[in-house]
């Protein structure tokens, strides 16, 4: 029956997937085709990725409204193993690129087999053990090598090059030269490309519908088109761009069909050619994996998707892609989110763009060839450009100098050296870093192979609690992200760092990413136990590591997520929130529950001025003599206008705290037997505690179980375990002492 | 009592010398036990005076107490120590990292530990005062000794007056044989942990029903399960919850894989959450 339903529902859905699947494809096809001619393989490569990615994937695949085809980041590694094979093969020209690019499509077939395995062996997350400023330099650094290549073509000026630098450090010289092309066919072709480029970054930027209905690199292609129509339709004169800046090459369907290129093995046994294989691999599988997780973060109904699933059939479509002539497929960021915003809602609109992508190539491939490769290039220069704005650098510097240390460490080595060598030493910088700030080599060493992740449901509230103990950096952090995995995002999660020593950025943002997932899904991510862990920058993400002793009671300033929530609970109920650690406690001392107990400072406090009603993280010691392990708590303190007898309520079994009350006698409450049998109620004066549990008191403690409450005669104190509590507790708290002193 | 009769700690003129003893006397008083202190070294009057002035502290319950002076390697003394006098616990203390605050073993008392023929109590902080024992967390893993270990938690919780006992099934992640790929698999996974942790529950409550009403009488009495690496997640649990008292099945005899790949009791050998106690 269920598949009955879901049969009708893929149906009904169908317009809406088929209509996205018709717009991406309007992305897809300048894009393919640039990316596939800034790779230096012909341009229907690229066409032949899209469309072996989109069927395939969206057959096979295990994610929901992504989009596959060629991708930003392999232009680099693609375009310089093809010239490098050029090269070897004794061949010029476009002979010898053919060649080349018959030897890349042997590596792309190898990089689809090696992700094929990496799926089967469930190894989706060895993405997690790359550290995400590291992440963030490599792109940022694809983006440079893209912009530096294309922007000169863009230009009408093309060069040849060895390094990467040069072609950045050539920019200037380009922009000079461009004004005083003697030939205006490169001044038109100049033109093309600057055009194109206004229209780029201005279209995000003008928000008009009819404009809008249109994705930017499609006008790009229709203004080429009508232009090139224009001269020869109503002009009557040759198109006036250079011949040697338009498109070439562009087969017809039959020709395409007839000339299937047959890869070229022969390279194999070499050295170079696995490194060219292994960059393929790990560009295509981060760029799939931080696409994938960035598109389940648009998908509107926060479906998971199947990660390994995917890998494994982003593989396999390699594997034929490589075979039929195209290149790496990868899981493309801005073509699914126009997919995502265009209503897609299954993996039937990736089918659909690869469905359309065959039609215009049918139909329209004649006309493909009137567009000037300028235009291209300029979509690629503004993709370039947004992998590698400034501000990446500038946020990355923000969260810490140390994570821009290992921004540009990346960035550096990869645009000068190349990709592997760039992560590779990505990784090292952070792991140096680490140690630096640490200064505990051996305290590393010992722990990083042990378990470090508890995880249970707590029995009386089914929250589902994390512990985190020793350290938590991008070397273990798999660890935590197996156990959060497991936990349906519907549910209550309190994660509590107050064992780790250290807490690293890749952590940090991680925890970001699954409570906005959680928070989108219904159900609540709330991380504790960082308040004391010194912070390395202002930015919420920055890296976190436990403070020496003597500077504990000085606040650094820097709150934490859970700090700033207290803090706009207090806004909120308009009380004052103090950060700083208060050593006056003499007011919670009178309580029982603190009379074994040595307090050594109450923080995070809001609460009304005048400090009748207050809640707060206190720290104490257990025991007098030695010094038992401390333990911070969250406590609600108030005030009350008239005198109670001395007595503390809780539920049996809840804490332990029997020991406390040695003295006291377990009084009976014989009219509510039901709250008597469930809770604790010890106290001196019986008779008055007697009269003081009514009907109404009963029936509140009895919906809310989980509290302990005390009473010094004068004042209550009211908390739930013994530990911090999450904001949500907070409020669940405050709203029951509120509910409470009406009864009392 | 049957699982503690004898009592025997190994004693050394450190400066926790008169804690350890104060703990072991103390103990063995509330088990009601006899007691065998075993000094390794030659024996000298300054020494003898010192014990039995410690041992005096504790008047009714010193004709329990035996002093045995005996040189030699000190692994070899405890251990012969124990075997010759059927010895059922033996107690040791644990040495504090000075860095990182964290208690471990050492090296000779590792030895001892993985040598000795009986159940083991491992103190990480011995005191004079005596430091009341409120919450102890024990292991329910399924296992033919862990019955016993139930069993004899609940005669030291009884005897020394716990008014908690937490028994924590730990269940090896590998148990869960659903992978967590998407919405379905995970929502098969939860599933599937439900019913484990229902069927462990069951298991434990099993094993608890057959434990004399007399010794439960006074204690709550909860159960936790938790999915983790055998003998660290209990080790964990223990911590956060600052159990005072973790108690766990001694681990079966070593095999050359066990040296190589660390082991439950490795893990908390190197890092003690909280006294320990082992039982045989």
């Amino acid at each position: 029956m269920t598949n009955s339903k879901n049969i009708k529902s893929f149906f009904t859905a169908l317009p809406k997937n088929i209509f996205a699947g018709f717009v991406v494809s309007l992305i897809a096809l300048p894009l393919g085709i640039g990316l596939a001619l800034a790779s230096e393989v012909p341009p229907i490569a690229g066409i032949i990725t899209a469309v072996i990615g989109g069927v395939l994937v969206a057959i096979l695949g295990g994610s929901n409204v992504t989009i596959t085809g060629p991708g930003n980041g392999l232009v680099g590694v693609v375009a310089g193993a093809v010239l490098l094979y050029a090269d070897e093969s004794g061949l010029t020209g476009s002979e010898g690129m053919y060649q080349g690019y018959l030897i890349v499509l042997a590596a792309v077939i190898c990089s689809g087999l090696l992700m094929l395995i990496l799926g089967f062996l469930r190894l989706g997350k060895l993405s997690n053990y790359f550290p995400s400023s590291a992440i963030q330099g490599m792109l940022a650094a694809i983006g440079l090598i893209i912009l530096g290549k294309q922007f000169h073509i863009m230009m009408g000026n093309r060069i040849s090059k060895n390094g990467n630098l040069e072609y950045l450090t050539e920019i200037p010289q380009t922009i000079i030269k461009s004004f005083s092309y003697a030939d205006t066919s490169l001044t038109f072709a100049m033109l093309s490309g600057v055009i194109s480029l206004i229209i780029m970054v201005f279209y995000a930027k003008i928000r008009n519908k009819y404009l809008q209905l249109i994705p930017a690199p499609m006008w790009i292609v229709l203004l080429a088109i009508g232009f090139s129509y224009y001269y020869e339709l109503v002009l009557q004169l040759p198109n006036p761009i250079h011949p040697d800046y338009m498109i070439s090459g562009i087969p017809e369907a039959h020709e395409i069909i007839a000339n299937i290129p047959t890869p070229n093995f022969n390279k194999v046994n070499t050295f170079g050619f696995w490194s060219v294989v292994l960059s393929l691999t790990l560009i295509a599988s981060i760029e799939s994996l931080l696409s994938i997780k960035a598109v389940d973060k648009l998908d509107p109904e926060k479906r998971r998707s199947n990660v390994n699933r995917d890998i494994k059939a982003i593989g396999f479509a390699n594997i034929i892609a490589g075979f039929l002539g195209g290149l790496n497929v990868v899981t493309v960021i801005a073509r699914s989110s126009v997919n995502v915003n265009n209503g897609a809602s299954n993996r039937s609109s990736n089918f659909f763009h690869a469905t359309f992508l065959v039609v215009f190539i049918v139909l329209f491939s004649t006309e493909l060839t009137r567009i000037p490769l300028p235009a291209l290039m300029a979509i690629l220069v503004f993709t370039g450009w947004k992998l590698a704005h400034p501000s990446k650098i500038i946020d990355t510097f923000k969260i810490g100098k140390e994570q821009g240390f290992i921004f540009l460490t990346t960035l550096i080595i990869t645009i000068s050296v190349g990709l592997i060598e760039g992560i590779v030493a990505g990784i090292f910088a952070t792991g140096l870093i680490h140690l630096i700030i640490n200064k505990n080599l051996v305290h590393f060493f010992r722990n990083i192979l042990k378990p470090n992740v508890l995880m249970f449901k707590e029995k009386d509230t089914n929250n589902y609690y994390v512990s985190v103990k020793n350290f938590c950096t991008f070397l273990n952090y798999t660890k935590l992200k197996r156990k959060l995995d497991t936990i349906p995002e519907t549910e209550e999660v309190i994660i509590d760092f107050s064992f780790c020593d250290f807490v690293d950025h890749t952590v940090m943002e991680n925890m970001a990413d699954y409570k906005e997932i959680f928070r989108k899904k219904g159900g609540n991510f709330e991380i504790i136990g960082l308040d004391l862990l010194d912070a390395g920058s202002k930015h919420p993400f920055g890296l976190r590591r436990m403070l020496p002793v003597k500077k504990v009671l000085e606040s650094t300033g820097v709150l934490t997520n859970r700090q700033q929530l207290i803090k706009s609970i207090a806004k909120e109920l308009d009380y004052s929130y103090t950060v700083r650690k208060k050593i006056e406690t003499e007011y919670l001392e009178n309580f029982i529950y603190f009379k074994t107990k040595t307090i050594n400072h109450t923080y995070n406090e809001i609460g009304k001025k005048d400090s009748v009603f207050k809640v707060f993280d206190v720290e104490f010691y257990e025991g007098e003599f030695i010094a038992k392990e401390v333990v911070r708590a969250t406590m609600l303190y108030t005030e009350l206008d008239h005198i109670l007898p001395i007595f503390s309520i809780h539920r049996e079994g809840l804490l332990e705290l029997i020991y406390h009350y040695a003295g006291f006698k377990d009084i009976k409450i014989d009219k509510e037997s039901e709250f008597s049998k469930k809770f604790y109620i010890k106290g001196e004066d019986a008779l008055a505690i007697q009269q003081l549990i009514t009907p109404e008191l009963a029936q509140l403690l009895l919906d809310n179980p989980t509290f302990h409450i005390e009473s010094n005669g004068y004042a209550l104190l009211i908390f739930t375990k013994e530990r911090l509590a999450g904001t949500n507790e907070i409020k669940k708290m405050k709203i029951f002492a509120n509910d409470l002193k009406k009864l009392i | 009592m049957t699982h503690f009769g004898t009592i025997l700690t190994g004693i050394a003129f450190s400066p926790n010398l008169k804690a350890n003893v104060f703990e072991t006397l103390r103990l063995g008083s509330f088990l009601n036990s006899k007691v065998i202190l075993v000094h390794v070294g030659e024996k000298n009057d300054k020494k003898e005076q010192q014990i039995s002035e410690y041992c005096n502290t504790f008047p009714e319950f010193k004709k329990n107490v035996t002093v045995i002076w005996k040189s030699g390697n000190p692994v070899d003394v405890i251990i012969n120590a124990c075997k010759d006098h059927k010895a059922d616990l033996l107690i040791l203390g644990a040495a504090k990292r000075q860095k990182s605050k964290r208690y471990y073993l050492g090296a000779i008392a590792k030895k001892i530990a993985k040598k000795a023929p009986c159940s083991l109590l491992l103190f990480i902080k011995p005191s004079i005062e005596r430091v009341p024992c409120r919450h102890i967390v024990v292991n329910g893993l399924k296992h033919p000794k862990t019955n016993n270990t139930i069993q004899a938690s609940f005669e030291f919780a009884n005897a020394i007056g716990t008014n908690k006992v937490t028994i924590v099934e730990e269940v090896a992640q590998s148990e869960v044989t659903i992978k967590v790929d998407d919405d379905k698999s995970l929502e098969k996974s939860t599933l599937l942990q439900e019913q484990i942790l229902e069927r462990e529950t069951s298991r434990v409550s099993v094993i608890l029903n057959e434990i004399d009403d007399s010794l439960k009488e006074g204690i709550s009495i909860k159960s936790q399960g938790i999915f983790g690496t055998r003998g660290y997640s209990i080790g964990h649990y223990a911590k956060i919850q600052r159990a005072d008292l973790l108690v766990m099945n001694k681990p079966e005899k070593s095999t050359f894989w066990d040296k190589i790949f660390p082991q439950d009791i490795d893990y908390i050998l190197s890092e003690l959450p909280t006294d320990v106690l082992i039982i045989h």
